[in-house]
């Protein structure tokens, strides 16, 4: 044993007396977890569900979910509902990893200051999620949430959605050419009052459409972010869902 | 030496930003480019004004700058930086923990918490931890091979890339520009900055061991050597991203949900492992011994916890992600390898407190070598406490609540800060040539505000965080949940007010240091009585019995 010891010992002092050994044995002794956790999960197919319903954002949604990002609200509130009880019977479902599979960044956030909001969707009125983001006191007086009423006043960015979707598509994201030729329109015709929703709805099922801010005239960006709102967690149909106990 | 070089290449930054600036494709990328315009174009003025054609007095500062065999002009700015940055990121800290008690103190858009937390992080792990670590392992790299820095002014843009760096992210955030990725919030073109930024200083460390004039790579060389390059591997592959235009600030993942979020918790996690604590324990491995005038206690001890430490961290990264739908067999690996992990964590405090064998009696009448041994008892802790918070029944309650907020600053605060604030410490006087630091006991006073400070904070997230995981998951008798989201936000308010109070003793403690490091470089001593040399007390002998002579 001691033997061995001083053995290994003289063999370390190469490494100790060469800059380029010992570069290159800590880089291989830190790429192995990293291949080993990482790799799989692109080619196992049971990492992600196979579901029914989920689809890429509107250009919208996807405009809402920017604004998200930009805000920082990951740093808050989680969008991860775990399989425990009092988490199912508070936010609904445990969430899939089939949901955030067109998630770039993901958003399951590793804090919760404010409550998780991976099935906010559909949970509350346009006009309280306008009157909550303004004045998120007004609603709740216990919360500790910042006030974003600037974004009613910020008119939405509509110069080019049709590069979102494009870039999108470049990290395979399944946008298709009709969903990047109407990105455009489709991102207007959401938020008007009685637009001409079908062709967005057959591209987009599900998407939340009309109104958001209470103010028709205008596309702001408090139009896109409850746009996404309302949609996050709504797609998968879970009363239909039946999870492949096998997979977990 | 200053050449024309830099004010070419800041001259040039300066316009291709303005040239940015006016053909953005969105207005964040246009206000981002105008403030990066406007800093080089500064940058340039000052250096043009520091120029001169060989007069003689350049040509004697070549003599001097040649005869010294140390490249030290770098570090003296990368000293006063970390105190900077220091101060920024503890105040901005304040102000976000302020936020979360008094939530009226949010000023929309620019200075909400949302902004203002990423802001913190980065200011205290890149600007603060950051410029120690660069500064550090510039001078200890000298030091151990007896060697300049290889690459002449390369070093030079080490620093002032790295400082330019910290600036693009940190105004980037303000903005609201940001990936939203934990702790690597910069979006595409800055990561891209730091990256060449980044090669540049593995090349001056790698050339300047190259060329050592001392036989043997001494051990905190190992260690910044490997948090240099694992850095490098982590920041390019979390950080590849599909940008909407060359001229936009905004990019989208290349990764996607279950695969983005283990790369980046793969990402944070080491982050953690190799910046706070690879690079920080190469801090230790020449400071620790320097002030206790003392050897490492075990070499055998240094290499197996060196390759036991880098192999075992990048493994535990799924532990950020419990319960999540990562699938199990990840979070499984990730959390066996987190416990293991305590060991190789362990070995590095060991080999550090030990090294004080025979110089205990110091601790006593020395505040800088205190700070080190703290710093070192905190890393102890706080590599005990995450292990255990990555078992998954703890962590099915600590996740997502203030506990991990907790754990995180005794270990920033804790090991990061206090390890560095010695290191400033130690390095001020010696790099101005002064006899000792302005105050002995401002250094004391530091230590014993920095100290409660962080058990003030860490006890009180503790109970935040526990409380907090209890009642979400409070039942009554009927099987209803007890408590609303809001009730358990209302019920945290009193410890959100004892953190405000905790973050302004640490900041205090900063604040003296800076003063206290002022004086110093400007040549000032203060005359005080000297801290305890007086011996021990009559009555402090041991209780027991003497054995007989």
């Amino acid at each position: 044993m001691a033997n061995l010891t001083h053995r290994f010992l003289e063999k370390h002092k190469k490494l100790e007396r060469n800059v380029s050994l010992l570069f290159v044995f800590s880089l291989l002794a830190v790429l192995v977890g990293g291949i080993v956790e990482i790799a799989p999960l692109f080619y196992l197919e049971n990492t992600i569900e196979k579901v029914k319903g989920m689809r890429p954002y509107s250009p919208l949604e996807l405009a809402g979910r920017n604004i998200y990002v930009r805000e920082g609200c990951y740093v808050c509130h989680s969008q991860m509902i775990r399989p425990f009880r009092d988490e199912v019977e508070r936010y609904g479902n445990y969430s899939l990893a089939a949901e955030s599979m067109y998630d770039r960044p993901f958003q399951w956030g590793s804090k919760r200051t404010g409550p998780d909001l991976a099935r906010v969707g559909g949970r509350y009125s346009n006009e309280w999620h306008v009157q909550h983001l303004t004045d998120p006191q007004s609603v709740v007086p216990e919360s500790i949430m910042p006030k974003y009423g600037f974004l009613t006043e910020q008119a939405l960015d509509v110069r080019d959605p049709a590069a979102h979707l494009i870039a999108n598509r470049r990290v395979s994201v399944p946008y298709t050419d009709d969903m990047i030729e109407n990105a455009s329109a489709d991102m207007k015709v959401q938020a008007e009052i009685d637009g001409d929703w079908d062709d967005l709805l057959a591209r987009y099922p599900k998407a939340v459409v009309g109104d958001f801010d209470g103010d028709p005239k205008r596309l702001t960006e408090m139009d896109a972010l409850v746009a996404y709102l309302q949609m996050v967690g709504t797609l998968v149909d879970f009363s239909t869902y039946e999870p492949d106990l096998s997979s977990r | 030496m200053l050449t024309a070089t830099p004010i070419i290449l800041t001259g040039a930054g300066a316009f291709i930003g303005l040239l940015a600036s006016a053909f953005a494709k969105d207005a964040f990328f246009a206000q981002h480019m105008a403030i990066l315009a406007i800093i080089l174009t500064i940058a340039t003025v000052i250096l043009l004004k520091r120029f001169q054609f060989s007069s003689p007095a350049q040509i004697q500062r070549r003599e001097e700058a040649a005869r010294s065999v140390y490249m030290d002009d770098v570090i003296r700015w990368g000293v006063i930086a970390t105190a900077f940055w220091g101060v920024v990121g503890f105040l901005v800290g304040v102000i976000a923990a302020a936020q979360l008690a008094w939530p009226e103190l949010n000023i929309q858009p620019y200075l909400n918490f949302g902004r203002l937390r990423p802001l913190h992080t980065s200011a205290v792990v890149f600007a603060f931890c950051g410029s120690a670590l660069i500064t550090t392992a510039f001078y200890v790299v000298q030091r151990t091979c007896r060697a300049r820095l290889w690459g002449g002014n390369l070093a030079w843009f080490v620093f002032w890339g790295y400082q330019l760096f910290i600036v693009m992210a940190a105004t980037g955030y303000l903005l609201g520009i940001t990936q939203s990725k934990e702790y690597a919030e910069p979006e595409w073109y800055v990561d891209l900055w730091l990256t060449i930024v980044w090669v540049a200083f593995l090349m001056v460390y790698v050339g300047t061991i190259v060329k050592r004039n001392e036989p043997h790579i001494y051990v905190a060389n190992w260690f910044f050597l490997s948090f240099i390059v694992t850095i490098a591997m982590l920041h390019i592959v979390n950080g590849l991203s599909m940008p909407v235009s060359l001229l936009g600030s905004k990019s989208y993942s290349a990764f996607g949900g279950v695969q983005d979020a283990l790369t980046q918790w793969w990402y944070g996690h080491n982050a953690v492992g190799f910046f706070l604590t690879a690079g920080f324990l190469g801090m230790m491995y020449y400071f620790v011994p320097k002030q206790a005038d003392r050897p490492i206690y075990s070499y055998r001890l240094s290499i197996i916890h060196f390759w036991g430490l880098i192999f075992l961290y990048i493994w535990a990264g799924p532990h950020h992600l419990h319960f999540t739908a990562l699938p199990d067999w990840a979070q499984t690996l990730g959390m066996v390898f987190s416990i293991m992990l305590w060991m190789p964590s362990w070995g590095g405090m060991i080999n550090g407190l030990l090294t004080l064998q025979g110089a205990w009696d110091k601790v006593r009448t020395d505040p800088i070598l205190r700070m080190m041994v703290i710093s070192l008892a905190f890393y102890g802790m706080s590599t005990f406490e995450g292990p255990v918070m990555s078992i998954k029944t703890v962590n099915s309650l600590s996740h997502y609540t203030d506990w991990t907020i907790g754990h995180v600053h005794s270990g920033a605060l804790g090991w990061n800060g206090m390890i560095t604030f010695a290191a400033l410490y130690f390095l001020t006087p010696r790099l101005w040539n002064r006899e000792r630091l302005y105050s002995l006991r401002m250094v004391n006073w530091h230590f014993w505000l920095a100290t409660l400070g962080i058990v003030i904070y860490a006890a009180v997230m503790w109970v935040s965080g526990i409380t907090q995981g209890l009642m979400w998951r409070e039942y009554d008798a009927q099987g209803y949940l007890v408590y609303s989201f809001a009730e358990s936000v209302a019920a945290l308010h009193p410890y959100y007010v004892m953190r405000v109070f905790a973050g302004l003793l640490y900041l205090s403690g900063a604040l003296i240091m800076a003063f206290n490091l002022f004086m110093t470089i400007r040549g000032k001593q203060r005359i005080e009585a000297p801290l305890r040399n007086s011996p021990a007390p009559i009555n402090d002998k041991p209780v027991v019995a003497q054995p007989a002579q």
